[in-house]
This record gives structure tokens, C-alpha cells and sequence, in this order.
């Protein structure tokens, strides 16, 4: 059992590690075609982390040990996010349970980590990036939790695999009211805490309008590097969670070689097919101001809020 | 044994207050502070005794017709004497090297080793009056600490008359319900009460007194008002005694009132509980994030995780009502966690926030800056009690919250209307709690410790002396202990409460078959290290061939300016959240725009000023007060100094007990 969960761990680590580049690069591709440019092929981001881990960085005068200690955290945590969360399997480790609540603590540790680097050099962009980003995570919280709480009601587990097992075996329970509820609430949830489009712009070069941009425009060399692999990791991840939860056929019950490998395939088709259709998506949307980015978000928490209040209530019905 | 260690209490307070009174001033620290510390480990082993299930009484006869003072901890006092006594002894080793001007004086020490040992023997008191002794013992000598540094600032003595008066008012609502609860039972004792419950008017009346008046020594909301005034202006090694022991203990009443005296309560009485909780947290949490005042930060996190608490006992309560007692045995442990949890790194933070006031004279978060490196202990230390305030895994604060959101999320039940929508609710004021501290806290640390000093004195900051590094280093490493090995923290919760339904699990991780979950922070912790550990190899292997360059100025998108006036603030960290919460918060903001005298479309300056008050005390208290000053003052016209008037009084006042008296 230990050994399994081990073996899949690993396996979800590496799969995650080689494909998110490839994913996000996919998600440029998507959107360059859409808007008429040729665009730099699915492998570019792949490039960028290897010239970017090989070159210089430079530190700025009054930076401290976070500078260097926030990306390797930020890596860190994503990638433990990526050994805890369903993606190719749902074996789970016995005494580290792949709880709801442990994966958005270990979620949070990356974001914290993202902040304190946008604060470390005092300049006043990464400062607005880090205020923007925790007030935006902080609100972003309470949906995750009720949202996946909605999920957790009729098996009586916040573990995640249990979840995702339980689907599984009743696929009629995806389609049901609470779980799209609670899916369209968890999805907006995500958007949000990864810095897409509508509540941040990933490719602007505006300043005044960053977020997640803002925190990192004074890391340079590899420090970036491991911001940019993480932030794009936690976007997979989350991205893969709602695969995990929206189809939940191709995941691994038992570690074989074929399941692992019917595994790994079924994500990398999860993953090109939600990244495509959130870069499809994100082409016809304008970023929201930022005042209004909570009603989004009071939004959502309603619509999860009824997703649980309404599962108890068809329990009984 | 155990009274044994309780006499030792009291003997060791008597030392420790004789010692402050005659050792000369330059070795008074030296002297007073070990045996305040020793009056803390006293308690921490009889507490831990206690909790072990041993028995042990103090008798002490008393020549009025109340029979006699009983202190006998049981296992949920010890519970709390253990949390006081390591609290009291950590921040006894750091006054040690804090006290400065007129906190090292004499009162300051004696007031402070009374104020320990009350503490400590409030959790042990086994009836009521010496319960309301030692509860007002406990209340005069932190009044008096609060008062210590008067003569400094002109904010000291508004803020302890605050304090005075909202403890008299807790006090009187405690003798209220006591005396109505000893009353029906005839009887003083703690065991004799026990008996008393059900649902008359009396238990009811008896439990809102009880339960508001331990509410107001706890800070909850809106009985919260002296906290934010109080904190800031004491001594940091007092408030750090106040926030992480003090309140605790009414969160300790509370938790007596529903599992000694009153079980069993009608549904309401676990939705008021809840309710006030619920309130409390958020508004907390809320009135913190804006804040930039460091100590009052702190203070209001304070009230956020009082609230956390009372919400784990009214969830409790409720459940218990509602018959799955299982659930509502993790929900109390939840509760017994974050007493545990807060008190670790709230003793860490305050002690840290001391730190910084002692070596730059700043309390202002606007002002701070770049402590990390000059800083370096304190700065580790707060960071760590930073993390467990913002429950991030691996530290005690997250054990904490965890298990109190798997009380909720497993509480909830179809057949019961009230619990399936008030849980849900709760679990999303508890998230919006953990998101909102989050921020606050990356807020304190970052601004504090990170960037460029934005004060001369910030600047200049050294690094703290060796015993109150030596105290933040305990307190820091508790957090951190318990955090990743809570199996220990889940038995003793387990015994102090008779709990079923909680014990320990891998390596030494916490187990709740009661809602079929566990945590075992420790192999998270290997996992994780598991994972960083290739990461790290190629960073090195890069470092290698590239050593990091320093340049002259951060990029900044070409604007940065050298002055660190232009960094961003707390309060401008907070901007967005005031602005998106300006309906509860209701800040007061001026901005003066002066134009340039040639032309109306340059400006030449911008004055922008915010101040945020207290909604509660703006809109409730002081309307309050000025009714009663309004009304005492139109009183005053009765009194004229004409004696005439006084024997018409008199005259009257015989007229009207005639009448009365004939009728």
C-alpha cells in the first residue's frame, strides 16, 4: 500500500514536471492561432525554464534570503501538491491523507511564498502584486473549502481520492445539480488563485493592471525560472484536480504497469483538453477591474454554499 | 503532589514579590525574573499532573460563614495551568532582559509574579469564591501592568481604564450567574453545582451571565473593545501573558459552563455560543488585516482566535444536543487545540513584536522595514509564529484548524434542518477566518522584516539581548513541535476533557476515528522534503557555475526611486481589502489635493489620511457612555449645596416610605 501510493507519487511528480511546460505552451499555442499569429510551438516554455535556470541573477540591494528560498518553496509545495492530488491514481498514502484541507494548507504555503518574494525587494510593483494576490487568495478560500465540501457530503470523506474513487463508480453523480454547482464554483476558484484571465492577464505588460507579474519582476535567472515552473505547476495541478473530478475514468485503482500507463495518458488528454478550452475561453474574455473581481467571487461562494445546503437536502430526499 | 505543587505556587509568588521588593534595582531582573519562571513551571507540573489524573486538594478555612476555599485542579484545569505555566515561565525569562525604565520597577515584577500565580490558580480554584477571588486577583495586578508605562504615554491610562471597566463588568456577570447557580444548589462547590441543568429560567439567566461575562475576559465580540487598547499599551512580555494565558481562561469558564455545570442546554444556548464566535472571528480577523499597529494586530488576531473558539464549543454544544457525540467530542478537542495552538505562537509573536519595539521604538508597521537582516532571531522566530497564526501546515495553528474543520464538515447532517445550514455557513466563515489571516500575517512579516527600512530607527535596530532570544526561541520551537508531532497535544486535549475519539497515529501524528481521519505532519514534512530535495540539487548545480550578482538598485520597471518612502506599506498592503470591506470596517479617509498655483491641472501635493476606528465602539459604546454622562450630569442639578433643598429631600423621601410602608 505505502509502496504503491510511493510509486505513484513519483510517477504523478514526473508526469506533472515533463508535461506542465508543454501544457502552458499548448495554452499560448491555443490562444496565438485564435488571435491570427503563427505562435512559438508547444515546447517554447520548456526553453525559456532551461535558459532561464542557466542564466545569471542579479540581487538587488536590500533583498534578503527570500529571494532565493521563495521559488524553491513555491516549487516545493507544488510539486508535494502534485504528488497529493488524484491525477493519475487514487491510491493515497495511509498516514498522509490527500485531505481536502492538507492540499489548500499546502496550496496556501506556494502563495505565501509568491508574496513574501513581491515584498522582499521594496519596490512598490511587487508590493501592489503581493497586496492584490493575498486579497484575492484570501477571498478565494472560503469557495474552495464549501466547495469541495459540497463534494465530500454524500461519500462522508474530505479525501480527495475517496472522491474521485466514488465518481468513479457512479458517474451519474457528476452530472447531478450539486455537483455541477459546486464544479462551476471550484473552477472559478481556480481561475482566481492561478492568476488567469478574467481576474489577472498572464501575458500583460501593464504594470498598473499585474498581479502575479508584478511579484515576480524582480527575480531573474533561475529564481524565476522555479516561479514560473511552480506557478505553472499549480495551474496544472488544480487544472488536473477538476479533470480528476469532471471525468474521472482513466485514473489508476491498483499500480500496475498498464493502469499507471492508462493513468498517464488519460491525464495528458484531461490536461490538453481543459487547457485548451480555458485558453479558447480566455481569448473572448477582458480582465475584470480589480473592485470587482469579489462579486466574482461572492459569486461563487453562493453557488457552493447551495451546492452543499442542496446535497444535504436531496440526502434526505 | 498536587498540592504540593499548588503551595509551591504560592510560596514561590510570595518569594518572587519579596525579591522584586528588596533586591536593588540592578540585579532586581535578575532575581525577580527566575523565580516568576519557577511560579510558571510550578504550574506547568502540577498541571501536568493533574492532567495525568492526579487528585490532590488545598483547604484553606476561612472565618466567613462560606465554608472553606478549595483549590483541586481537575484535568481540564491542569489542561490550563500547564498552557499558563509555560507561557508565564517563557515570558518570565524574556522580561528578564526586556524590563527597561518603568517596567523594571517594583510594583511592575510584584504585579507581575501576583499576576502569574492568580492566573495559575484561577484553573485550580474547585469553588466558587475562591474561583472570583483569584479571577479578581488575576484582573487588579493586570490592570495595574497595563498601567505601568502611564507616565510615557497619554494612551496608557484611557486604555487601562477600558480594561478596568469592561473586567468589572465581566466580574459582576460572573457573581450574577454564580450566585444564581449556588443558590440553587446550596452550596459553593464546584461538584455540589454540577448537578444543576435543565431548562428553567433560572439555568437560562444563569448561563447568558455566565457565558457574557466569561465572553467579555475572553475579548470576544462586542465585549472585545478593552483587547485592541489594552494589548498594545502593556509591557510585551504582559501582553504576551495576557493574549496567550488571560483570555484563555474564559474560554476555560466557558468550557465549565457547558461540560460542568449547565450540560445539556437547550439549542440556543449552542447557537449563542456559535453565533458570538462566529462574529468574533471574522470581525477580528477583518479589524487585524486592516490594522498597522503591530501590537494591535496582534490583539485583534487575538479576538479572531478566541472567536475560532467559542465557534468549536457552541459546535459542540450543538451536536452534542443533536445526539452524535462523537463528532462533538473532536469538535472540543478542536476547541482544546487552538487554546494549545494560539498560545504557542501568540507567546511567539508578541514576545517578537517587543523585540522590535525595544530596538527601534516603533510600533507602526508603516515605519519598520528590513528587520530581517538585522534582526535575525527575532525575525526567524516571527516568521515561524507568523506561519502557525496563518495555520500553514507544519505548524501547530493548521493541527489546529484541521481538526476543527473536520468537526464541522462531518457535523452536518440531513435529518437535522438547523445543523445542515448553519455548518456550512460556519465552514465558510472559518475559510474566509484562515484566508483573511493569511493576509494579515504576510502583511506583519513582510513589511516588518522584508525590504528597506522606512524609519531611522528601523535602520538602526540591533539584535535583542540572549534571554529574550533565548524565550522567543522556545516559543517559536513550540509552535513548530507541535505542529509536526501533535499525537502528544491530541492526548493530552484527549485526557483533559475525557474525550473519546482522539488519540495519536503513525509518527506521533493525530488521529480522529470518530470522523475517520488523520494527520500525520511529519511524513508530509518527509514528503516534502523528499521532493525539495532534487530541486535544491539543481539550484546548486546552477549556483555553482552562476553566483548570484548584486547590483546597485532593483529593477522596479526602471522606476525605482532610492528613497524607501516609496515602498509599499501595511497600510497600503491593505488598501484593496479596506476598500472592498468599507461597509463593516468604515474608515474615515481625508485626502487633500493642493494644486499647483500656475496652472489647476498640476498638482503639487497630495495629504491622504486614513484612520479606522472600532465600528462597535463607535456606534455602541461611546453612544452609551454619553447617555449615561448626559444622564449623571442632569443628575447633578438635584445636588445644589442649599440645605433647604436637601431637608425638602429628606422631607419627601420620609413622606414616600410612609406611603410605601401604609399600602
Amino acid at each position: 500500500m505505502r509502496l504503491d501510493a510511493a510509486v505513484l507519487a513519483v510517477t504523478q511528480v514526473v508526469v506533472m514536471v515533463v508535461l506542465t511546460p508543454l501544457l502552458i505552451g499548448l495554452m499560448r499555442q491555443v490562444r496565438s492561432r485564435l488571435e491570427g499569429r503563427a505562435g512559438a510551438g508547444i515546447a517554447q516554455p520548456w526553453r525559456d525554464v532551461r535558459k532561464l535556470l542557466a542564466k545569471e541573477v542579479l540581487k538587488a540591494p536590500g533583498t534578503s534570503w527570500v529571494q532565493a528560498t521563495g521559488p524553491v518553496v513555491l516549487v516545493a509545495s507544488s510539486l508535494v501538491l502534485c504528488a497529493l492530488i488524484p491525477l493519475v491514481g487514487t491510491v493515497a498514502f495511509p498516514l498522509i491523507p490527500d485531505d481536502l484541507f492538507v492540499v489548500v494548507g499546502v496550496l496556501l504555503i506556494g502563495t505565501v511564498a509568491l508574496a513574501l518574494v513581491g515584498l522582499d525587494a521594496g519596490s512598490a510593483f511587487g508590493g501592489m502584486g503581493s497586496s492584490r494576490h493575498m486579497t484575492i487568495a484570501a477571498l478565494v478560500e472560503p469557495t474552495v473549502l464549501v466547495a469541495i465540501y459540497a463534494l465530500s457530503v454524500p461519500i462522508g470523506s474530505s479525501a480527495l481520492s475517496q472522491i474521485v474513487d466514488s465518481r468513479m463508480q457512479s458517474p451519474a453523480s457528476i452530472a447531478a445539480p450539486v455537483s455541477l454547482l459546486a464544479l462551476v464554483a471550484l473552477a472559478i476558484a481556480v481561475i482566481a488563485e492561478t492568476s488567469r484571465m478574467p481576474v489577472d492577464n498572464p501575458s500583460t505588460h501593464l504594470e498598473l493592471t499585474m498581479v502575479h507579474e508584478a511579484m515576480t519582476l524582480e527575480s531573474s535567472g533561475r529564481d524565476l525560472a522555479w516561479l514560473e515552473l511552480g506557478s505553472w505547476l499549480r495551474l496544472a495541478a488544480l487544472l488536473g484536480l477538476i479533470g480528476a473530478l469532471v471525468l474521472p475514468w482513466g485514473l489508476a485503482t491498483e499500480i500496475t504497469p498498464l493502469t499507471l500507463l492508462i493513468g498517464v495518458v488519460a491525464v495528458t488528454i484531461k490536461l490538453a483538453i481543459l487547457g485548451a478550452v480555458l485558453a479558447t475561453v480566455e481569448v473572448f474574455l477582458a480582465k475584470l477591474r480589480l473592485f470587482r473581481v469579489p462579486e466574482l467571487l461572492a459569486g461563487s461562494f453562493v453557488l457552493a454554499l447551495l451546492a452543499v445546503t442542496a446535497s444535504y437536502l436531496t440526502v434526505q430526499a | 503532589m498536587i498540592a504540593a505543587g499548588l503551595l509551591a505556587q504560592a510560596g514561590l509568588m510570595a518569594a518572587a514579590v519579596v525579591l522584586a521588593a528588596v533586591v536593588p534595582a540592578r540585579y532586581r531582573a535578575r532575581a525577580a525574573g527566575p523565580a516568576i519562571a519557577g511560579i510558571g513551571v510550578a504550574g506547568a507540573v502540577t498541571g501536568l499532573l493533574a492532567l495525568g489524573g492526579s487528585q490532590g486538594v488545598v483547604e484553606m478555612p476561612v472565618a466567613l460563614p462560606i465554608g472553606p476555599l478549595l483549590l483541586s485542579p481537575t484535568a481540564l484545569g491542569g489542561f490550563f495551568m500547564l498552557v499558563i505555566g509555560i507561557v508565564g515561565a517563557i515570558a518570565a525569562v524574556y522580561a528578564i532582559g526586556y524590563v527597561h525604565g518603568p517596567s523594571a520597577s517594583r510594583s511592575s515584577w510584584m504585579a507581575l509574579a501576583v499576576f502569574l500565580a492568580s492566573m495559575q490558580l484561577v484553573a485550580a480554584a474547585a469553588d466558587v469564591v475562591s474561583f472570583l477571588l483569584f479571577w479578581e486577583l488575576m484582573a487588579v495586578a493586570s490592570t495595574a501592568l497595563v498601567l505601568t508605562e502611564h507616565a510615557q504615554r497619554a494612551t496608557v491610562r484611557p486604555a487601562a481604564i477600558w480594561y478596568a471597566g469592561m473586567t468589572q463588568v465581566s466580574f459582576f456577570l460572573l457573581l450574577a450567574g454564580f450566585g444564581i447557580l449556588a443558590a440553587q444548589a446550596g452550596s459553593t462547590q464546584f461538584t455540589a453545582l454540577a448537578v444543576t441543568a435543565g431548562d428553567s429560567t433560572e439555568a437560562n439567566v444563569a448561563f447568558v451571565c455566565l457565558v457574557l461575562g466569561f465572553a467579555a475576559k475572553a475579548g470576544v465580540v462586542p465585549l472585545h473593545v478593552w483587547l485592541p487598547r489594552a494589548h498594545p499599551e502593556a509591557p510585551s512580555h504582559v501582553s504576551a501573558l495576557m493574549s496567550a494565558a488571560m483570555v484563555k481562561l474564559g474560554v476555560y469558564g466557558v468550557i465549565l459552563v457547558v461540560t460542568r455545570f449547565l450540560v445539556g442546554g437547550a439549542t440556543w444556548w449552542g447557537l449563542l455560543i456559535l453565533g458570538l464566535g462566529l462574529v468574533s472571528a471574522v470581525y477580528g480577523i477583518l479589524q487585524a488585516s486592516v490594522a498597522s499597529d503591530l501590537k494591535r494586530l496582534l490583539a485583534y488576531s487575538t479576538t479572531e482566535n478566541v472567536g475560532l473558539m467559542l465557534l468549536a464549543i457552541g459546535s459542540a454544544v450543538l451536536l452534542r444536543s443533536n445526539g452524535t457525540t462523537g463528532v462533538a467530542d473532536v469538535a472540543l478537542a478542536a476547541c482544546l487545540l487552538l487554546v494549545m495552538a494560539h498560545a504557542a505562537f501568540k507567546t511567539t509573536l508578541f514576545l517578537g513584536a517587543g523585540s522590535i519595539l525595544r530596538a527601534t521604538g516603533e510600533r507602526d508597521l508603516d515605519r519598520l522595514g528590513g528587520l530581517g537582516s538585522r534582526m535575525p532571531l527575532t525575525a526567524a522566530a516571527f516568521g515561524i509564529g507568523a506561519l502557525g497564526a496563518a495555520a500553514l501546515p507544519l505548524t501547530v495553528g493548521f493541527v489546529a484548524e484541521w481538526v476543527l474543520l473536520q468537526a464541522l464538515i462531518h457535523g452536518a447532517s440531513a435529518s437535522d434542518r438547523i445543523l445542515a445550514i448553519v455548518m456550512p455557513l460556519t465552514v465558510g466563515a472559518v475559510a474566509l477566518t484562515a484566508g483573511l489571516a493569511l493576509m494579515t500575517f504576510v502583511k506583519a512579516y513582510g513589511i516588518a522584516f522584508l525590504a528597506r527600512p522606512r524609519s531611522q530607527g528601523a535602520e538602526q535596530a540591533r539584535e535583542s539581548p540572549l534571554t529574550m532570544r533565548m524565550a522567543m526561541a522556545a516559543a517559536a520551537m513550540l509552535v513548530i513541535a507541535l505542529g509536526l508531532a501533535p499525537g502528544l497535544a491530541a492526548r493530552a486535549v484527549a485526557d483533559a476533557a475525557g474525550l473519546v475519539g482522539i488519540g495519536s497515529t503513525g509518527l506521533l501524528g493525530i488521529d480522529l476515528p470518530a470522523v475517520g481521519a488523520l494527520l500525520d505532519p511529519a511524513w508530509l514534512a518527509i514528503l516534502a522534503a523528499a521532493l525539495a530535495v532534487p530541486v535544491l540539487m539543481v539550484s546548486l548545480r546552477y549556483a555553482r557555475r552562476r553566483p548570484r550578482r548584486e547590483v546597485d538598485l532593483a529593477w522596479g520597471c526602471g522606476g525605482v526611486r532610492v528613497s524607501p518612502r516609496m515602498q509599499y506599506t501595511a497600510t497600503s498592503y491593505a488598501e484593496p481589502l479596506a476598500r472592498i470591506f468599507d461597509d463593516s470596517l468604515r474608515p474615515e479617509r481625508d485626502v487633500i489635493v493642493t494644486h499647483s498655483s500656475e496652472a489647476r491641472y498640476l498638482v503639487e501635493r497630495i495629504q491622504y489620511r486614513q484612520r479606522l476606528s472600532d465600528v462597535f465602539e463607535t456606534r455602541l459604546y461611546l453612544p452609551a457612555i454619553g447617555l449615561v454622562d448626559r444622564m449623571t450630569t442632569a443628575g447633578r442639578r438635584l445636588q445644589n449645596g442649599k440645605i433647604h433643598f436637601y431637608l425638602a429631600y429628606s422631607f419627601i423621601a420620609f413622606l414616600v416610605v410612609l406611603v410605601v410602608v401604609t399600602l
